[in-house]
């Protein structure tokens, strides 16, 4: 009886200690997130002046902004999800409505996911022996690609996951009062799925928006105010990384404010794009 | 009387007939718009193989296999082997693996049996936003506030801790630097956690409720019915998840160029700086003269994808038998 009690006893106190560990790991989970935004705030807030959204990047030792690169920011992820996300919603269609079943999509489907988690600093070299060692030269339209590459894999998954839940009998009724199989994916199918398809697209623009690796030697970077395509253009990350390594303080301070915006950005992104499907669950 | 319909009729025929034609014309269109978007993304991954393999041969030809067990890196003299590089970016992704699972498994344990249920979904949401905060952001963050973290209270405690003892007193040993191998392990295992928990946590709802319960319901404890049923059942799907983080872990580029310190030499120490694949390539690119130099570091970027390739495969493979035994 003893030896049975003290067997519980000790299960009981086995599954006490496994327990608190569990919580003690979501506990570190959630402290990291707070410890990095509690960091960004703090340093990040306190260089957050109108002049980072109206001057350019200063010379070292100089007082300046970010608007440069900001712009050079948009510009590259504006062009990089208008190119990416047709193919992209398009790819999706075709995995999703008329090669559902067929072996292209159960090959293109395996290829996306590795493209989806491959290094972007792969994408990058790709980019620059496609356009900029042809070329000659760096520049933004090179680096709005390489963003493009990006776009498309998680696009992709999106759209192809989203048509998928939309059910069939919606398609048939639609097929049954005579529309092609393409009115039947425009009015109906994307209509069903288009909260999702959009979803896939702000995941999108929060993944790009962020990365630094594949512009690093395809928009190179720019000093100065530049709205030339053809040319080297600034980005926020792409600053963000050279003002931080470097020795001055007024760029380190930037560099904190930089990564502040572009932080509070992606998290906004993502968060409205949870809350959209989130929506959907829920109905 | 009759003509007239008729006429009429057949009219309405020609006009039905053509919109037939012109729905099965731009149906065909759309179809092969789709279906050429599908391939584009094929051709997108064929055309970064053979690009790399392109950019690369220089390199590879004149180095041959010596290239990858060569560990000088010597721009001057156009000397490069990737021995160094390979050893970094393996060396810190496996640490960051060793740490990130345990905790991850852990946090996916406590969503699905702990954590009271309104509280369920905030907190996947949070660490499900780690994933989404840029690299940069971690290794900005990285070198101004937890390398000088490391460098001033933990390293120097370790130093000190394992110092005289054969073996750990090499593997720690110091000056502090704060940047190097064992930081950027760090940075790589918070940077993985919320992919791996996240697909765990994926992996674990699909554990049917019966198997629990009647875990539960012979008297078996939290932990057993998680060791003994949910972990056994789940096995090949957190090896998938695992595998993901892994090719995360290995590709991850600006976090690492932060806090590796660039060092092209294998040290034995965790606190000496190093370098990694993607943090070579992502601090040398641009400033590579020569085209030897650039070919040697796109031979770099060759490895990189060749590695993440089979290890991303490998990750695929397993979640797919997952998928499909659930499907099932």
């Amino acid at each position: 009886m003893s030896t049975a009690q003290s067997l519980h006893q000790s299960r009981k106190r086995k599954n006490a200690v496994m327990m608190a560990l569990c919580v003690i790991a979501a506990g570190i989970g959630l402290a990291w997130l707070a410890l990095i935004l509690g960091a960004l705030l703090y340093k990040g807030l306190s260089g957050v002046n109108l002049a980072v959204f109206t001057e350019m990047t200063p010379p070292p030792g100089d007082a300046g902004g970010l608007l440069n690169a900001i712009y050079g920011s948009i510009v590259m992820t504006v062009i990089g999800i208008v190119v990416g996300t047709p193919i992209g919603v398009l790819a999706g269609t075709y995995m999703a409505e008329y090669g559902r079943f067929s072996r292209l999509t159960t090959v293109v489907r395996f290829i996306n996911d590795i493209l989806l988690s491959a290094p972007s600093i792969i994408i990058g070299l790709f980019v620059y022996e496609l356009l900029v060692r042809p070329m000659g030269h760096f520049s933004a339209i090179a680096g709005a690609v390489a963003l493009s590459i990006l776009v498309i894999p998680v696009v992709v998954r999106t759209t192809e996951d989203m048509l998928n839940l939309v059910p069939n009998a919606l398609r048939e009724a639609g097929t049954a009062i005579g529309a092609p199989r393409w009115v039947v994916i425009r009015s109906v199918a994307y209509r069903a799925a288009l909260s999702g398809i959009v979803t896939g697209i702000l995941l999108a623009i929060a993944r790009i928006s962020g990365e630094t690796a594949p512009l690093l030697f395809t928009a190179l970077n720019n000093q100065f105010w530049s709205s030339n395509l053809n040319a080297p253009m600034a980005s926020l990350p792409v600053t963000i990384f050279q003002f931080a390594l470097s020795p001055y303080e007024e760029w380190q301070q930037l560099a904190w404010t930089g990564a502040l915006i572009i932080t509070l950005t992606v998290l906004g992104l993502s968060i409205i794009a949870r809350s959209l499907t989130g929506r959907r669950e829920d109905r | 009387m009759t003509a007239v319909s008729e006429a009429a009729t057949s009219s309405a025929m020609r006009t039905r007939e053509a919109t037939v034609r012109r729905f099965a014309v731009t149906d065909m269109v759309f179809r092969a718009a789709t279906r050429a978007s599908a391939i584009l993304v094929l051709v997108l991954l064929g055309g970064v193989a053979i690009s790399l393999i392109a950019g690369s041969w220089e390199a590879l030809s004149k180095f041959g296999f010596s290239f990858l067990t060569t560990e000088s890196w010597n721009p001057v003299t156009e000397n490069f082997g990737a021995l160094a590089p390979i050893y970094g970016t393996i060396v810190t992704s496996a640490i960051a693996i060793l740490i990130a699972v345990p905790i991850g498994i852990g946090i996916a344990v406590f969503l699905t049996e702990l954590c009271p249920r309104p509280l369920r979904r905030p907190i996947g949401i949070a660490v499900e936003l780690l994933a989404g905060i840029p690299s940069i952001i971690y290794g900005i963050w990285g070198l101004f506030v937890f390398a000088p973290f490391l460098q001033t209270t933990v390293q120097p405690f370790i130093i000190s801790l394992f110092h005289g003892i054969p073996g750990l007193s090499s593997l720690f040993a110091g000056p502090p630097y704060g940047i190097g191998l064992l930081t950027s392990s760090l940075i790589l295992a918070i940077m993985v956690l919320p992919f791996i928990t996240s697909i765990t946590k994926d992996v674990f709802d699909t554990v049917p409720a019966v198997l629990k319960e009647s875990a539960y319901g012979i008297g078996c404890t939290t932990w057993e019915v998680t060791r003994r049923v949910t972990i056994p059942y789940t096995r090949v799907g957190i090896m998938g998840g695992v595998m993901l983080g892994l090719g995360r872990a290995l590709g991850e580029t600006m976090a690492v160029t932060f806090v590796i310190g660039n060092a092209h030499r294998i040290s034995a120490s965790l606190f000496a700086p190093g370098t990694t694949i993607s943090a070579t390539i992502a601090n040398e690119f641009t400033e590579a003269d020569g085209n030897l130099y650039t070919s040697s570091l796109v031979s770099l970027g060759l490895i990189l994808f060749i590695i993440t390739f089979i290890i991303l495969a490998l990750a695929r493979y397993m979640l797919l038998r997952i998928d499909s035994r659930t499907g099932a």
